[in-house]
């Protein structure tokens, strides 16, 4: 989890980089070296302003969701169907199975076997990929318009119809390790995420990773990823999200003659998890890694989500987020790096798009000689001005102004768009709530703003967690 | 002045036609997006895409000569440009200038690679003139204040030293330095350690000097604005500039070392492996049968060989994939992954017997057909956003490959026989190569040097 100056986590993040897991990311370097990746740009607010294509949203006899987001500007479909079903909802000590299973769609079917799936969309120049995190588990393909027949019909053959044998599920796990080394194992700051994260969770199982702890990633086998999937992969339990050059009614058609077909293997159960009691204590944990040239500082704060909030806090914990942290004009920023001179970079996300109660993160890298009691003294002072004296006008409406225009520039990729409402449809939202969300933001008050501050910034509902190359132990004492 | 070039793209294999549309209200027929080459009327020449549909414009631009031209011992000071050009620019502090930007919801970014030094523009159309004025104060009037350079660097120096807990990075760091030993692309385009502390101001202003200049520069517009109008601007933001750019020669390299294994001690469970030797460079007719050869060896997300034998035959890996690199000066074929430290030598051996088999028996003619049917059909997926489509037409001048590019790139994949590929395979495999590895220690076979 790095936070530059881009600042690009400090808008509205859908799905924390460290939080959702890829089955198979490539690097796919290509001849043409690829210049600095912008953001994506869209016009969700003004086509709706325009009277742009309307978004349909229907559901299928056998309970399947179905969501249409035309964008007629290139004939290109992102077709994605996205599971209700994400770490969160693994039995204890089967830890990394949601993430397991979602490799595991990719081994094929009776109708459909090993590797045809993916060389169709090899063959037709197709993109696919999917992801996995805390709340939902997604597959996607990115295509001409012409074969969204065909992806839709692999998509639900192996909505049920997948067959694992040790021979394929095995090499898989070993896959699945190598992505722990990765992503985990390899990167200190991964690995203190981790530990921040359990920490603040004392009953929830937010707490766990979601690629799994790595003695129950090893134990996890054939029998494991089955009974997962036929406890949660029915078309009742699924969202299909299609966006590009397609209408409501021609994929409602499809819909029916594809997903349609699939009956519904399982009743599912709602998802209600084991919810936080209310935190009391300020928490601080230490870990040393030897690699460790840059130290860091990772705060987590439990706060509501999109979904368990009170109407407008979550706008305002958005308002919030990007006030405090969000790039060269945060106070964060402002405080630690430019004034106080005490660090070479801070600011805070808020991860809104969540079932149950959900995160706000602030981190910081100290300069050199700086001690972890400054560096947050110096945060904790910066909290403490909003909580006590609130905003100010200027950067209110600045705040409100980015945030708005996030969602008038998601809009020019389909992609993003896709991505943003499969994610709230997953977690208790509706196509409603999502579009609505920039008049929800614009709606915000100053006041509720500095109230977010006071009532979800309390330091007795964080943990703090400090990374360094040796336990203070260890030091020698200069002070 | 106008050379329209229609953007779309033919697919021969499966018959379709795949438009990069522009005009939603328009009826499919029209549907065909122009590029369109402008001059300004200070004869600043760039690619547009008018698309009155939307409400923002999309500019991206780059100028030739990055970390390259940075002098000798002072590498990374292309990059710190970058950083520092919109740290306050013209009559604004560097304060202020980030609050202009971001009370209009602009985006502005700057970024130097080797080759090039690039920026990119988005704004909502209602606020053009304001984003087009501080790109212009940023480009031709940045004030490179010394509490802004040294805040910068501090931040250069974070990255760096955050950088030696990355294996990948060490890998990295360590096979350009052995490969181009005495020239600049040996250096990190960020820096080093060593050479970011000595980088002065001056370093930065004479930088600005020798790059940023007219006769190098290469720009794409895409959005809600018409040519005249584009004219205009272009001529606002860089009319100021020199017409001439004073850039350093830069040699042409091969990489060396090849045939040498170098491993790097770090205390982590997963070794990273980089394998590279000598590519094709972009103007060589071989490119783009060597593309294609790529794709099929390593360059396929889920179907290469890499991906097949390395990941889902062995489960040696989560990621491994081949590239071909070309450079302005220089061409490389790369190959990486990472694997379990005591897995280390079996899937290099894995990797370098795949290389082999491909330099001496090539693909099949099944691979080499749906290689070449994935490339053409996969294109447009490279234009279906405003973003999308400044970046690809930047990188198109970039390489000089002419407004008709497009139209003719997936005419050129398709024109790549077996005979080509059987060529190139034996011209980029059939070589000795260059491996690093990060990690523990593990014994690896020593062959050549």
């Amino acid at each position: 989890m790095e936070h530059r100056k881009s600042g690009i986590h400090g808008v509205r993040v859908i799905i924390p980089a460290w939080a959702a897991l890829a089955a198979r990311i490539q690097s796919t370097a290509v001849g043409l070296a690829g210049v600095a990746a912008a953001l994506a740009l869209a016009f969700q607010v003004a086509s709706a302003a325009a009277g742009g294509p309307e978004i349909a949203n229907f559901t299928l006899q056998n309970g399947l969701e179905v969501v249409v987001i035309p964008d007629h500007r290139t004939p290109v479909v992102t077709h994605m169907i996205w599971y209700k079903v994400g770490s969160a909802d693994e039995t204890p000590g089967k830890s990394g199975l949601a993430h397991f299973l979602e490799h595991l769609m990719f081994k094929g079917t009776a109708k459909n076997p090993a590797g045809r799936f993916s060389q169709t969309l090899a063959t037709i120049g197709g993109q696919e990929n999917a992801f996995t995190t805390a709340d939902y588990t997604a597959y996607f393909q990115r295509i001409a318009k012409e074969y969204l027949p065909l992806v839709m019909e692999f998509e639900a053959d192996r909505m049920t119809g997948l067959v694992l044998t040790d021979d394929n599920v095995l090499p898989e796990r070993d896959v699945v390790l190598e992505e722990f080394n990765m992503r985990v194992a390899n990167s200190p700051e991964a690995r203190i995420g981790e530990q921040v994260a359990a920490a603040l969770y004392l009953n929830h199982p937010y707490g766990r990773p979601v690629i799994g702890w790595r003695q129950e990633i090893e134990k996890l086998n054939r029998d494991d990823a089955l009974a997962f999937y036929r406890r949660f992969y029915t078309p009742n339990n699924a969202v299909v999200v299609i966006a590009g050059d397609v209408n409501g009614d021609e994929v409602k058609a499809l819909a029916e003659k594809t997903y349609g077909q699939v009956a519904r293997v399982a009743d599912v159960a709602p998802r209600l998890r084991p919810q936080e009691p209310l935190p009391v204590a300020v928490r601080q944990l230490t870990m040393a890694d030897a690699r460790v040239a840059q130290p860091t500082l990772q705060r987590n704060y439990l706060v509501p989500s999109a979904n368990t909030a009170e109407p407008g806090e979550s706008e305002a914990l958005d308002v919030l987020s990007q006030i405090l942290g969000a790039g060269e004009t945060s106070r964060l920023y402002r405080a630690l790096v430019v004034d106080e001179h005490v660090a070479t970079g801070a600011g805070s996300w808020y991860q809104g798009t969540a079932l149950d109660e959900s995160r706000f993160g602030v981190f910081a890298s100290p300069l050199p000689g700086v001690s972890f009691a400054t560096l947050e003294a110096a945060i904790d002072g910066v909290i403490a001005r909003i909580a006590e004296s609130g905003v100010t006008a200027a950067e209110f409406e600045r705040a409100k102004t980015r945030l708005i225009a996030d969602a008038v520039y998601a809009g020019d990729n389909q992609a993003t768009m896709a991505r943003w409402y499969g994610a709230a449809l997953t977690v208790g939202g509706s196509v409603e709530k999502v579009t609505s969300w920039p008049a929800r933001v614009r709606a915000v008050t100053p006041e509720a703003v500095q109230k977010a501050a006071r009532v979800w910034l309390d330091k007795r509902r964080s943990v703090t967690g400090y990374l360094v190359k040796e336990l203070p132990g260890n030091e020698e004492k200069r002070s | 002045m106008n050379l329209a070039a229609r953007l779309f793209l033919q697919r021969a294999v499966l018959g379709a036609l795949i438009f990069v549309g522009a005009f939603a209200a328009l009826p499919r027929s029209a549907d065909a997006t122009t590029v369109e080459r402008i001059v300004s009327p200070g004869g600043i020449a760039a690619w547009l895409v008018s698309e009155p549909s939307v409400p923002l414009i999309a500019m991206d631009f780059a100028f030739k000569g990055g970390a390259t031209q940075d002098p000798p011992n002072r590498a990374g000071v292309a990059n710190m440009t970058a950083a520092l050009l919109d740290e306050g620019a013209g009559d604004i502090d560097s304060d202020s200038f980030h609050e202009r930007v971001e009370s209009k919801a602009i985006e502005m970014g700057f970024t130097a690679t080797r080759d090039y030094i690039s920026g990119s523009l988005r704004t909502l159309t209602e606020n053009q003139d304001e984003a087009f004025d501080l790109l212009r104060l940023a480009i031709t009037k940045p004030h490179f204040d010394p509490v802004d350079v040294e805040r910068i660097r501090e931040q250069t120096l974070s990255a760096l030293r955050r950088a030696t807990m990355s294996p990948n990075e060490l890998a990295t760091e360590r096979w350009w330095a052995t490969a181009f030993a005495g020239h600049p692309y040996a250096q990190p385009p960020r820096g080093t350690l060593e050479s970011v502390p000595a980088i002065t101001v001056d370093d930065l202003k004479n930088f600005t000097r020798k790059v940023f200049a007219r006769d190098i520069l290469k720009v794409a517009i895409v959005g809600n604005i018409d040519a005249a109008t584009a004219g205009k601007l272009l001529d606002r933001v860089f009319g100021d500039l020199p017409a001439t750019s004073a850039l350093s020669p830069v040699a042409k390299a091969i990489p060396q070392g090849l045939g040498q294994k170098i491993a790097v001690n770090l205390d982590v469970p997963q070794s990273v492996l980089m394998i590279g030797g000598a590519g094709i460079l972009r103007k060589d007719p071989d490119f783009m049968p060597a593309f294609v050869l790529n794709h099929i060896l390593g360059g396929s997300a889920f179907s290469s060989r890499l991906y097949k034998e390395v990941r889902e035959a062995r489960g040696l890996a989560y990621s491994v994939y081949s590239a071909v690199m070309p450079l302005d000066y220089a061409a490389l074929f790369m190959s990486a992954t990472a694997t379990r430290s005591d897995r280390t030598s079996q899937t290099l051996e894995v990797i370098e017997a795949e290389i082999r088999k491909m330099a001496e028996t090539g693909p099949t003619e099944e691979e080499l057909a749906k290689a070449k049917s994935f490339l053409t059909g996969s294109f447009g997926l490279r234009f279906d956003t405003s973003t999308k489509i400044a970046e690809q037409l930047v990188l198109i001048q970039l390489d000089e490959l002419g407004i008709d590019y497009i139209d003719k790139r997936n005419g050129l994949v398709e024109a790549v026989t077996m005979a080509d590929v059987k060529r190139v395979a034996k011209r980029l495999l059939d070589a000795r190569m260059l491996v690093t590895v990060v990690g523990k220690p593990q014994p690896i076979a020593a062959k050549g040097g």
